[in-house]
């Protein structure tokens, strides 16, 4: 698809880029039944903000946002390392914190489609609130479990493939099933592409609101257990931090536009996929540790500008010329910081 | 009496619109101490020659003299500046602010720098004495009725030294109580010199406080008139442009309805639509017919669950309904199509097909997708019948032209197989060949025993379709007439005018 033209090549540049300064970045080996190489790494370590990611598309596809996710990742680890230290089993925690995930999500797309608070508050709510709540359960402290079977979420593999791979191509499949082979996926779009049309249409716009927070609550709480499962403890302040702002920038730089409407799931990993490799890159070229941010901002900016159309009518125009920021470009970035 | 020297002039003016003449040779002059009502349909070009006067659009072609010299305004704070003040519809006030705040917004009387409060609350409660208000000038503006708010954006308006005061509908919201004090206002006003530009659809208030007017109609000037000496029935006339071809009614023999499908009784909702009392057919065609804003769609949007109705009830079949949703609308199998389609019909990013099962697919639920094949067969047959063009239906439907976007929200409808199909301007803003196989359609469908509800400008095309016509105005259903052979164009026309009280 040619909407997908410009994130493919941003990839494909980034990967080139980091060819040129580690040569043996494509490599792949298999040591001791597992697959390694930099890009395994890319998607293991990618996996938790694909997860976030695909949530977050379906939610601005209805015309939303939801900024609660880094704390549901939060909390979801963190009551999974609860329950687990309190020897629940690991099917009970994760099952518990899931379900957790899934009441705290219903909760926002309640106040979202029923209350009829604006999405970026409605969310922001539970962005503030659920920090203090994944404290709680923590008690303020770094829950550490030594669980083999918890592990394997974020840390196992599978068929010599990591396991968080696996899941996430799991809940990509599920979520392209409900949404492009069964009705779910246009009926977002058209609530996101015209409420009032749809409402007209007869659609009850109120449920599907709410489906997709909790889903992407749930996306959230999957991405939560890796993380946590990963490094075998849970840290209520510190996990997830951030991962909200990434994702709206992997949905919108795979081509979701924010005001909601048409969606692309291959878009979304795809813009996930470049914010991961960019993390990479930064390490594997070496940029100092204290310019890193700045750097992802730059490139991030200019991934934003060479995808709008109007910047490059514009910096076609002008070639020669410093390139100014256009107004579209500016906002884009404005999420990134 | 000699004409005073009018106080603004405009002369052939002129606006374009990407695809559209908004405006074209117009003029229109304003003496002081006048009313003057600015009359015309929707799109007629009212609001443009608005804002074209007020600065919001720069003229393409004319001039615009105030006092005698040329002006022209880059921004509505420039014509302000110049004396022209302007009461919009929708009140633009901050209703979280007090009055006196509200009248003072932005000049806010100083001393030393900072705001005298104590002088701009005597200020304030001057200038609504001047337009006969006593309230609380410290207290919220939102505390008070639309009415009064009208008012002190009236006070405000005049504050500024007006010379042009322009009302732009400042009734729609009121009620009669309200009416008649802003009239009160307006004739105060007016003994003060002020020239006041009046718009509005009620036409009794036209008459009961205009002046003189001008009419407009498709951007053109129909002509400036005397407001006692134009008939209303002449009015309304020159409005709708009157074309007195001769009529070829689509339906031939009387049939005979005594099966009826949808029966509202006492039906309404408060600053909408009064009570009304319809009764549809199966295989009926009801035409609507008044004016813009006479309560047209909200009748239609009443039977369709679109918006609540606050007084009667309705039976669909003989059995009572509450029609709380379109939903429930569509489950007893009525189907609107509305007069917006840009705003409340087409999913713009959707494709041809997928706005065409949309509804369908509404009924089943996401759950149960309406199979691929279903869809194309569907899609394609309607496509076929309704001759829309391109006939791709993986097309985006927003680069579709308006006849064809209509024509596929009309599809989407007829694929659920209505009982009562209601189209709202289907043939508005498309070309005549589209708009013949619209009509053709509608009583190819009544043949076969669909009620229809036909909402429509045009008083021809209502009178070429419809089994009975019912009649609006004021946002009141004044007469049900029969469309035998006696009824015409210019019945209507009176029927409208007249509101039903001589007829």
């Amino acid at each position: 698809m040619r909407r997908l033209l410009w994130p493919v090549v941003v990839l494909v540049l980034l990967l080139a880029l980091n060819v040129f300064f580690t040569p043996s970045f494509f490599s792949i080996q298999v040591r001791e039944g597992h697959l390694y190489g930099s890009l395994i790494d890319i998607l293991r370590f990618g996996a938790p903000l694909i997860l976030v990611s695909l949530g977050m598309t379906l939610v601005i596809a209805t015309g939303g946002i939801d900024l609660s996710v880094g704390s549901v990742v939060a909390i979801s680890g963190a009551l999974a390392c609860l329950q687990i230290s309190e020897d629940a089993s690991v099917f009970t925690a994760v099952a518990a914190a899931l379900g957790l995930c899934l009441v705290l999500g219903a909760w926002n797309g309640f106040l979202v489609a029923t209350v009829g608070i604006q999405p970026i508050i409605a969310t922001l709510i539970l962005m503030v609130a659920g920090r203090g709540l994944a404290q709680l359960i923590t008690d303020g402290q770094i829950i550490t479990v030594n669980s083999p079977a918890y592990k394997v979420i974020g840390g196992g593999y599978w068929l010599t493939v990591p396991f968080g791979i696996i899941i996430v191509l799991g809940v990509l499949a599920i979520t392209a099933f409900l949404t492009r082979r069964l009705a779910l996926g246009m009926l977002i779009e058209s609530v996101g592409g015209n409420a009032e049309a749809s409402r007209l249409a007869g659609i009850r716009a109120r449920g599907i609101i709410i489906m997709v927070y909790a889903f992407a609550a749930l996306c959230a709480g999957v991405a939560g257990l890796m993380i946590s499962s990963n490094v075998s403890s849970a840290d209520g302040n510190n996990a997830g931090l951030w991962i909200e702002l990434d994702a709206i920038l992997a949905v919108v730089i795979g081509g979701t536009s924010l005001s909601g409407g048409r969606f692309s799931l291959g878009g979304t990993v795809l813009g996930a996929l470049i914010i991961q490799t960019l993390t990479t890159t930064i390490y594997s070229i070496g940029v100092p540790p204290e310019t890193t941010l700045l750097f992802k901002a730059l490139v991030v900016t200019a991934v934003c500008l060479i995808q709008s159309p109007s910047f490059r009518e514009k910096a076609f125009r002008r070639r020669g010329r410093a390139a100014p920021a256009g107004p579209v470009a500016e906002e884009k970035v404005r999420v990134t910081t | 009496m000699v004409t005073p020297a009018p106080v603004l002039t405009m002369s052939g003016i002129g606006k374009q619109f990407p695809g559209v003449k908004a405006l074209d040779g117009v003029d229109l002059r304003l003496l002081p101490g006048e009313v003057h009502a600015l009359m015309g349909e929707n799109g007629a070009g009212k609001s443009t020659l608005i804002k074209v006067l007020t600065g919001v659009h720069p003229a393409d072609a004319g001039t615009i003299e105030l006092g005698g010299a040329p002006v022209a305004f880059g921004s509505p704070l420039e014509a302000q500046q110049a004396g022209i003040s302007t009461v919009y519809q929708e009140v633009n006030l901050c209703t979280n602010l007090s009055v006196a705040e509200n009248i003072f917004i932005g000049r806010e009387p100083r001393k030393r720098g900072r705001i005298d409060w104590k002088r701009m609350r005597a200020r304030a409660a001057e200038l609504l004495s001047r337009l006969e208000l006593s309230v609380d000038v410290s207290a919220p503006l939102s505390t008070y009725s639309l009415a009064v708010q009208q008012m002190v954006a009236i006070a405000r308006a005049i504050d500024i030294e007006a010379r042009v005061l322009i009302l732009d509908e400042p009734t729609s919201s009121l009620d009669a109580d309200e009416v008649e004090q802003l009239f009160r206002v307006m004739r105060r006003l007016k003994e003060e010199g002020i020239a006041i530009l009046f718009v509005s659809h009620f036409l009794d208030q036209i008459y009961e406080i205009s002046d003189r007017m001008t009419i407009l109609r498709n951007g053109r000037l129909v002509g400036e008139y005397l407001t006692d000496r134009l008939p209303q029935v002449e009015l309304v006339a020159k409005m709708i442009g009157q074309e007195l071809a001769a009529l070829e009614r689509l339906h031939g023999e009387a049939k005979v309805f005594d099966r009826p499908l949808v029966e509202a009784r006492e039906l309404g909702r408060p600053g909408a639509i009064e009570p009304f009392t319809l009764t549809i057919h199966e295989g009926e065609v009801v035409g609507l017919a008044g004016l813009l804003g006479s309560g047209r769609t909200e009748i239609a949007r009443l039977l369709f669950g679109a918006d609540h109705a606050g007084t009667g009830e309705i039976a669909v079949g003989g059995t009572p309904a509450s029609l709380r949703t379109p939903r429930a609308a569509m489950n007893h199998k009525i189907a609107f199509c509305s007069e917006n389609r840009k705003a409340d019909g087409l999913i713009p990013d959707l494709t041809v097909r997928e706005n065409i099962i949309l509804a369908l697919q509404a009924t089943r639920g996401w759950t149960r997708p309406v199979p691929r094949e279903q869809q194309d067969e569907l899609v394609g047959r309607y496509v076929k019948a309704l001759k829309i063009s391109p006939p791709n239906p993986e097309h985006l439907v927003r680069n579709l032209s308006g006849g064809n976007q209509q024509k596929v929200v009309l599809a989407r409808w007829l694929i659920l197989e209505p009982r009562l199909l209601i189209l709202d301007e289907p043939t508005r803003g498309i070309d005549v060949g589209a708009k013949t196989e619209i009509q053709r359609l509608v009583a190819e469908l009544s043949d076969g025993g669909m009620a229809v509800l036909f909402i429509s400008a045009e008083l021809e095309e209502v009178l070429r379709l419809s089994h009975k016509v019912e009649v609006l105005r004021d946002r009141r259903l004044v007469a049900e007439l029969p469309n035998d052979d006696e009824l015409t164009t210019d019945v209507l026309m009176e029927t409208i005018a007249s509101g039903g009280r001589t007829s």
